[in-house]
């Protein structure tokens, strides 16, 4: 389990993004995780939780957006989504297929409160 | 304000990982990772390999433990080089461990570099060290079932390895079950059964290897 360096990884990035914008506080953090990674979502939120107090993210919300398994066959190009098991081309049935998606831990957005922009609690 | 960042969260990891493999290729290094859990054989996998392989590969070998070195001793006791990491509690090798062990071998001077990652099937699958292959090994004794609990570092392995092939007399193991898992996980990665420590199969997989090293050059040249 390695969800502590994961999420330490993403506190990093987001606070080093926050701060260039001099932003007053991070709201939200967004991630994207393959699902066919070995992360454990509730491991994910245990650390997210241990980690931000006294930061900027202190209070944020954190997002993890699911990206299913998708393999393109070599055989004939069909892409299609799987799980873990049974990677098989839907259109001509050969194992010759190359993931595309599924293995992502990507963080995709922040969304920040800014000096002269008070957080109202909305989103846009 | 949202900010759209879209970057990887083992960033650092991967950046660092594709740096050390430009390095290998510039010198022609293959890179293999072994991977299995506490035990299975991964040091006896490497003994065997050694054996089989010296005469046609200078080989070279990178020990990922938690704590201690007495697996680098083994090794250098056959003469090969070593290099131990200690990971001091960490589940799992990071590419930048294996940057400074890289550094501490005469790099010109190695055509296979070992490594043994931390045993763990979990944490190990999601870190690219800049390895041109990952190959897993299960024991007999862990039972056929394996791939069910942890279908991930199955469905990424180049090969299998089913060590400890001598016990199986002794063990309720199902192979055509395990066989059949496997293939559903990873539909064309070939299985060697294997008793490292006494030398049986230990040809098939050197085999495989010497051709994924030579196809690696190969496509090097190109
Ligand atoms: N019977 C039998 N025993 C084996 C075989 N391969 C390894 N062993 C034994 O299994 C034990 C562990 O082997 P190692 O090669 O040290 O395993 P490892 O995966 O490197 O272990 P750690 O580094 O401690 O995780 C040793 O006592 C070996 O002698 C095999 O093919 N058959
Ligand atoms: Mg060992
Ligand atoms: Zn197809």
């Amino acid at each position: 389990m390695h969800e502590m360096g994961i999420v330490s990884g993403i506190l990093t990035a987001s606070v080093d993004a926050a701060a260039r914008q001099n932003a007053t506080a991070i709201n939200e953090i967004r991630i994207r995780v393959g699902e066919l990674t070995e992360i454990v979502d509730d491991a994910l939120y245990f650390a997210f939780e241990a980690l931000t107090p006294g930061t900027l993210a202190e209070g944020a919300t954190l997002v993890v957006e699911h990206v299913p398994g998708r393999s393109k066959c070599v055989e004939c190009g069909t892409t299609f989504n799987h799980g873990r098991f049974d990677v098989e081309c839907v259109g001509c049935g050969s194992y010759f297929c190359e993931m595309v998606e599924g293995r992502e831990l990507e963080i995709e957005s922040i969304d920040i409160d800014l000096p002269d922009e008070p957080d109202t609690g909305e989103t846009p | 304000m949202k900010i759209d960042l879209s970057k990887p969260i083992l960033d650092r990891n991967e950046r660092m990982a594709a740096e050390n493999r430009a390095l290998f290729d510039e010198h022609g290094v293959f890179v293999l990772d072994l991977l299995a859990s506490p035990g299975a054989g991964k040091t006896s996998t490497i003994l065997a390999t050694i054996g089989a392989l010296r005469e046609r590969y200078r080989i070279a070998v990178i020990e990922g433990d938690i704590a201690s070195d007495v697996d680098a001793q083994k090794i250098k006791a056959h003469g090969v080089p070593a290099v131990q990491i200690n990971t001091g509690g960490a589940c799992h090798l990071e590419s930048d461990m294996i940057r400074r062990a890289v550094d501490a071998l005469e790099i010109t001077e190695i055509d296979l570099l070992i490594i043994e990652n931390v045993g763990n099937l979990v944490c190990p699958t999601d870190f690219d060290l800049g390895e041109h292959a990952k190959v897993m090994i299960l024991s007999v004794p862990e039972g056929h079932d394996k791939p069910y609990k942890y279908p991930n570092i199955f469905g990424r392995a180049e090969a299998v390895i089913l060590n400890k092939y001598d016990t199986m007399p002794v063990f309720d193991f199902d192979e055509a079950e395990f066989r059949d898992v496997v293939r559903r996980l990873n539909a064309t990665v070939p299985v060697f059964p294997m008793s490292a420590t006494r030398g049986q199969g230990v040809e098939a997989w050197a085999e495989w290897l010497a051709a994924r090293i030579e196809a690696q050059r190969a496509a090097a040249t190109r």
